[in-house]
C-alpha cells in the first residue's frame, strides 16, 4: 500500500514513521523541507502540566510515555543523518501569583484525578527548585513528567528512521488533489503526478487549504507566536516555567492577542520566553507588541532576565482548531484521505501518538487510545472551505 | 607592550590590542564555556554567535572574540550542567 503524508513537521514525520514501521511503502512530500515551519519555530514541549482533564489531557498522557519510548529507540541507535532527539525529561513548574493560587491548586487537583503527577510544592521546595523566581510567586507545582526535545532534531530524527526503513522524501509542492469519484487516487505536485492508495494531510496551520485541494472542508486555521531567545548563560532555570494563566491563553478562542510567561533554558545555554497566541492570519508584520508584552510578563516571573541580553526572536504558526482539539483520522467525504493537523502547540508533543492513530486508521494497527474525540468528520470541523 | 590575564586561575600572556578569544587560543584553550554534553569556544569569530562567552571581571556573557583584552582580567569559565 502506497501512502503519501503532505508535510515533514513533527506531524508528518510521526505519521510516516509509524505507517512505515507498519508496513506501508510512504513518500512524504514537503515544499519547504523537514521541520521548515512550525516545527522549527516552536518549543519543542511535550506537556502534560497545560492539559485540562478531558479528550487531549488523555491523549497528551498517552504520548508522554509514548515520546518516552520514541527518543529512548531513536537516540540508541542513530542511522546516518539522524540527529539526536535532545528528548530532556526535565519536569515542568507552574506558577501562580498572589490570586491565582486558588486556581491552580484546583486544577492540579483536577489532573490528579485523571492520572497526571502534579505535586504542590511548599515554599522552600519551590524556592530550592527554582531559586531565581520572584518572591511574590504564591505558589508552584511540579508536574515531573513535562518533558521538551530540541523540535526541528526531533523531526528530522523521526524522518531520519523512516526513510532508513523505506520511507522516501521529495521536496515538492503539492497543487492538486487527485480524486476519482469519492476516492483519492494521488496528488499533482509541481513535478508532477504521484499516485497513491492514501493520502495523510500534516499540512500543520496549512492543512484547511491542504484539505480544499481535495474538495473537502477542514477548519483549521494560523495562530502566530512569538518566542524570545537570550544569550547563552550560567544555567539559573532548571525546569519548563511557566504562568498558570498559560492554561487560559492556549484554551481561549480570543483572536487578539494573549500573552504568558513560558521560560525554559536550553541545552546550549540560551533561555526560551514565550509565549503568545494571536490570530493574524500568515502575517508577520506587528510582532513588538507580542515582544515586549512577553518580555515585560517574563521579567516579573524571574527578574534577573531583565538584565539579560536577547540574541533574537522568532515566530510561527500553530494549526488551530476551533475546538482546541487536534483532527486525526478519516476525512468526512473523500475515502483514503486523512488528516492529522489541528494540534495547535501541543504538535510535537502529540506526534507520536497521532501517528500511531494515524496508521490505525488507515491500517488498521492497535490504537493507543478512543480515536473517537479527534476525528475529522466531526461538525465543528467543517466550517467553510479553504 | 604586553598584557597579562587569567583564565581560571591560569596566567596567560598576550600582545596589546589581542581579544580574549586570541589570548586564550594561543595559549591552548580550543575551548572555554561547558554546555549540557558539548564544550564551546569561538564559533564565528566575529561576535554574531555568542558561543564564545565567558565571564570577565565577574560580568558575565562577554563575547570572548570581540573584548579587547586588558592587563589584569579575570576570566572565567561558564558552565551549564
Amino acid at each position: 500500500m502506497r501512502i503519501i503524508v503532505i508535510g515533514a513537521g513533527a506531524v508528518g514525520a510521526a505519521c510516516a514513521l509509524a505507517l512505515t514501521e507498519a508496513g506501508a511503502e510512504v513518500i512524504v512530500l514537503d515544499r519547504t523541507g523537514v521541520a521548515g515551519e512550525t516545527s522549527s519555530r516552536c518549543e519543542g514541549n511535550i506537556l502534560v502540566s497545560d492539559k485540562e482533564p478531558g479528550a487531549e489531557a488523555l491523549m497528551a498522557i498517552e504520548a508522554n510515555r509514548a515520546w518516552r519510548d520514541l527518543a529512548a529507540r531513536l537516540d540508541a541507535e542513530r542511522v546516518p543523518g539522524q540527529p539526536a532527539t535532545e528528548f530532556e525529561p526535565k519536569g515542568g513548574i507552574v506558577v501562580a501569583f498572589e490570586g491565582g493560587a486558588d486556581a491552580l491548586e484546583r486544577f492540579a487537583d483536577q489532573q490528579r484525578g485523571i492520572g497526571i503527577r502534579a505535586d504542590v510544592l511548599d515554599e522552600p521546595s519551590l524556592r530550592a527548585t527554582e531559586p531565581h523566581l520572584s518572591s511574590e510567586i504564591a505558589l508552584g507545582v511540579h508536574y515531573p513528567d513535562d518533558a521538551q526535545v530540541q523540535p526541528s532534531l526531533a523531526t528530522q530524527a523521526m524522518l531520519a528512521r523512516a526513510r532508513h526503513l523505506g520511507a522516501r522524501l521529495r521536496i515538492t509542492e503539492v497543487t492538486g488533489g487527485i480524486v476519482d469519484g469519492d476516492r483519492v487516487r494521488g496528488v499533482q505536485t509541481t513535478d508532477g503526478r504521484i499516485d497513491a492508495d492514501a493520502v495523510v494531510n500534516c499540512a500543520g496551520p496549512w492543512a484547511g487549504e491542504a484539505a480544499g485541494l481535495f474538495g473537502s472542508p477542514l477548519d483549521i486555521r494560523p495562530r502566530r507566536g512569538t518566542i524570545l531567545v537570550t544569550a547563552p548563560m550560567p544555567q539559573r532555570v532548571f525546569h519548563k516555567v511557566y504562568d498558570a494563566d498559560y492554561v487560559g491563553a492556549v484554551g481561549s478562542a480570543d483572536a487578539a492577542l494573549q500573552t504568558s510567561t513560558v521560560v525554559e533554558s536550553t541545552p546550549g545555554g540560551t533561555v526560551l520566553i514565550g509565549s503568545s497566541r494571536e490570530r493574524v492570519g500568515f502575517s508577520d508584520e506587528g510582532l513588538l507588541a507580542p515582544l515586549a508584552e512577553i518580555a515585560a510578563k517574563a521579567t516579573r516571573l524571574l527578574p534577573f532576565l531583565r538584565d539579560t541580553m536577547l540574541l533574537r526572536t522568532y515566530f510561527g504558526f500553530r494549526p488551530y482548531a476551533p475546538d482546541h482539539l487536534p483532527a486525526i483520522g478519516a476525512d468526512a467525504r473523500v475515502a483514503g484521505l486523512f488528516h492529522a493537523a489541528g494540534h495547535e502547540g501541543a504538535g510535537i508533543g502529540l506526534a507520536p501518538t497521532t501517528g500511531a492513530l494515524i496508521a490505525h486508521a488507515i491500517l488498521g494497527t492497535r490504537a493507543p487510545l478512543d480515536p473517537t474525540p479527534f476525528l475529522p468528520s466531526r461538525p465543528s470541523l467543517q466550517g467553510v472551505l479553504a | 607592550m604586553s598584557v597579562t590575564i587569567s583564565f581560571d586561575g591560569e596566567r596567560l600572556h598576550g600582545r596589546d590590542g589581542q581579544s580574549i578569544g586570541a589570548i586564550l587560543l594561543a595559549g591552548g584553550h580550543r575551548t572555554w564555556r561547558s554546555t549540557a554534553g558539548s564544550e564551546r569556544g569561538i564559533f564565528c569569530g566575529i561576535g554574531i554567535c555568542q558561543d564564545c562567552v565567558v565571564t570577565v571581571n565577574s560580568t558575565e556573557g562577554v563575547r570572548a572574540c570581540q573584548r579587547t583584552a586588558c592587563d589584569g582580567d579575570v576570566v572565567e569559565r561558564e558552565v551549564r550542567a
